[in-house]
């Protein structure tokens, strides 16, 4: 039996990026891709609920625990070593990869929604008063919405939500005019996952800098299309999760600027988070691991490093260049179907095609679609005020990634003439 | 079209969401209920007239679906005029039916055009869209709640 050594597992990359993504060879890196569905082959189009993961990654994950497992940042022996060198990594090998000044600025935590709830609990609290304001967004998950309505209630604070037009892009001028000298944050999205938008979060990051304000970016959508740069984005949060990202479920990243992170209370606490505790007084770690209370998620910290590994060998340029074009083929086939309605037209968008069809309600089409192999996520996206904007309950959304190729598109065009078929 | 999708969006459930039955406020309903199904965003608002333990009337309005409105609009159909033990027992072999339960011949008689409904047990993600109305009725007819949710 051969096994993976330690210092195999994780990554490998090559010098340098190629200029062009090969969708076809990449997918065969992604078994589930070569798997029927009720007898179809599948044709996977919801990444944007979640991605499917290459073998490099569960090569990775399994590597770790034959070879590697122990618990980290403990035991003086060989393994926990190797355990902790591979998280450590992994930590640093984000940081390169999204641009952060060091290391300690990766916060490791569940996913997108743990890293909001960190900050609201984090940030928010200490410095969000009654009569203070946060601004989001009208384009905005549920992840990005209750938490700071959460933390509103809580301080008696105001929320308040930047506008969009119909074509789905948030309107900048509205956007200025909501900050007052009582505005302490903004969280925006990088990329809407139910529309598909592109938000210009380096500008937004750019007025809320201007008035001393900071800015958070949940970058769930974001990372997987564009990438990102932090610092060149200039946002003090970005907070995305891996399994959007081709890595493994339950593992994600907050990055906190070391500034604001460096003032900012525990979030959990417990073991790993301490530097000495007795029963008169704890003294705390320091960043990052002040906020990463408990055994942490070394395997999936290890897969994030595979799939990071992954995206930077193929290069983010190419695959979203490759991306631009499957969403444009997309977007010209099915705005050519008669009774279809898109909803999200922004003119930069990524990855996410919402529609409905005339007559037949979304939940209808998705199941249709389901029997013909093709996997498409219907309902409200957890984005129910972005529906309501739009008077509608609901919507089909097909989204892309890196493996979709135009011969996807012609699956899911076909596979709604049979919805027309049922539905006539 | 694959036979699978045909048992599923058979003729009388396509009918009866182009053509709901029933499909009207009540003006003094005994008993009005709100009925959500937050995941796909079903909404629908059932109405009741009871008598002296029967059913007199029964209506709904609302958005949804195919098969929660194709649902709604056969059980207001079916269950108008019958006690409310007679459409209790109609609930529980329509659960056992889209939940892929044991079923008895004599039974699938009984329930009549409900029979459409079997093929959804093999798309559990829409038990909850066909079982929508009918367990608002049962709500309706066993608690005082105002309103129903899958979730």
């Amino acid at each position: 039996m051969t096994t993976t050594t330690p210092e195999a597992v994780g990554r490998s990359r090559p010098a340098k990026a190629p200029a062009v993504f090969d969708a076809a060879a990449a997918r065969k890196d992604f078994p589930i891709l070569g798997t029927l569905v009720r007898g179809k082959p599948l044709v996977y189009l919801d990444n944007a609920a979640t991605t499917q993961k290459p073998r490099q990654v569960t090569a990775a994950l399994v590597g770790y625990y034959e070879t590697s497992n122990s618990n980290v940042h403990r035991g003086v022996h060989r393994l926990s070593e190797t355990a902790t060198r591979l998280y450590e990594g992994a930590r640093a090998h984000v940081a390169e990869f999204i641009g952060a000044a060091e290391p300690a600025e990766i916060i490791f935590v569940r996913g997108t929604t743990e890293a909001i709830n960190l900050v609201c609990h984090s940030w928010g609290r200490p410095n969000v008063a009654a009569g203070d304001e946060v601004i989001i967004s009208g384009l905005e998950h549920h992840s990005n919405i209750v938490p700071w309505q959460r933390l509103c209630e809580e301080k008696g604070a105001r929320l308040k939500v930047i506008p969009m037009n119909d074509r789905g892009e948030l309107l900048l001028d509205e956007y200025e005019r909501l900050f007052s000298d009582r505005t302490r944050i903004v969280a925006v999205n990088h990329v809407s996952n139910a529309l598909g938008t592109i938000n210009p979060v380096a500008e937004m990051a750019a007025s809320a800098h201007a008035r001393g304000v900071p800015l958070l970016v949940d970058g769930a959508q974001g990372l997987p299309h564009l990438g990102v740069d932090v610092r060149a984005l200039g946002c003090d949060f970005y907070a995305f999760s891996g399994h959007k990202m081709y890595a493994p479920m339950g593992i994600g990243v907050l990055f906190g600027r070391k500034e604001l992170l460096s003032k900012m209370p525990p979030y959990q606490s417990g073991g790993d988070m301490i530097k000495s505790v007795t029963f008169d007084r704890t003294i705390y770690n320091d960043p990052p691991h002040l906020f990463e209370a408990g055994t942490p998620n070394v395997a999936g910290a290890v897969g994030l490093d595979a799939a990071v590994a992954y995206l930077g060998g193929a290069g983010q340029d190419a695959i979203r260049r490759h991306e631009e074009e499957v969403l444009e083929y997309a977007t010209g086939r099915l705005g050519d179907m008669e009774g279809l309605r898109i909803y999200g037209t922004a003119r930069e968008k990524a990855g996410v095609i919402s529609f409905t069809m005339e007559g037949v309600h979304p939940h209808d089409v998705g199941t249709i679609l389901d029997t013909e192999g093709v996997a498409v996520r219907t309902g409200h996206h957890c984005a129910q005020p972005i529906m309501e904007r739009f008077g509608i309950p609901a919507t089909v959304r097909a989204s892309f990634g890196l493996y979709n190729v135009k011969a996807d598109v012609d699956a899911l065009v076909a596979a709604l003439g049979k919805v027309r078929s049922v539905f006539r | 079209m694959s036979s699978e999708l045909r048992d599923l969006y058979q003729e009388i459930i396509l009918d009866h969401n182009r053509s709901p039955r029933n499909f009207r406020a009540m003006g003094n309903p005994d008993r009005k209920v709100e009925a959500f199904n937050p995941l796909c965003g079903d909404h629908y608002t059932i109405y009741l007239a009871v008598d002296g333990g029967v059913i007199t009337d029964v209506s709904f309005e609302g958005t949804g679906c195919a098969i929660s409105k194709a649902s709604a609009s056969i059980m207001s159909s079916m269950v108008k005029g019958k006690t409310v033990e007679q459409a209790e027992a109609l609930f529980g072999v329509f659960h056992r039916l889209v939940t892929g339960e044991n079923v008895s011949e004599d039974e699938m008689t009984a329930v009549g055009k409900l029979a459409a409904f079997a093929n959804v047990s093999e798309f559990p993600a829409r038990v909850k869209c066909a079982s929508l109305a009918w367990h608002t009725l049962h709500a309706a007819v066993t608690t005082g709640a105002d309103t129903v949710s899958t979730e």
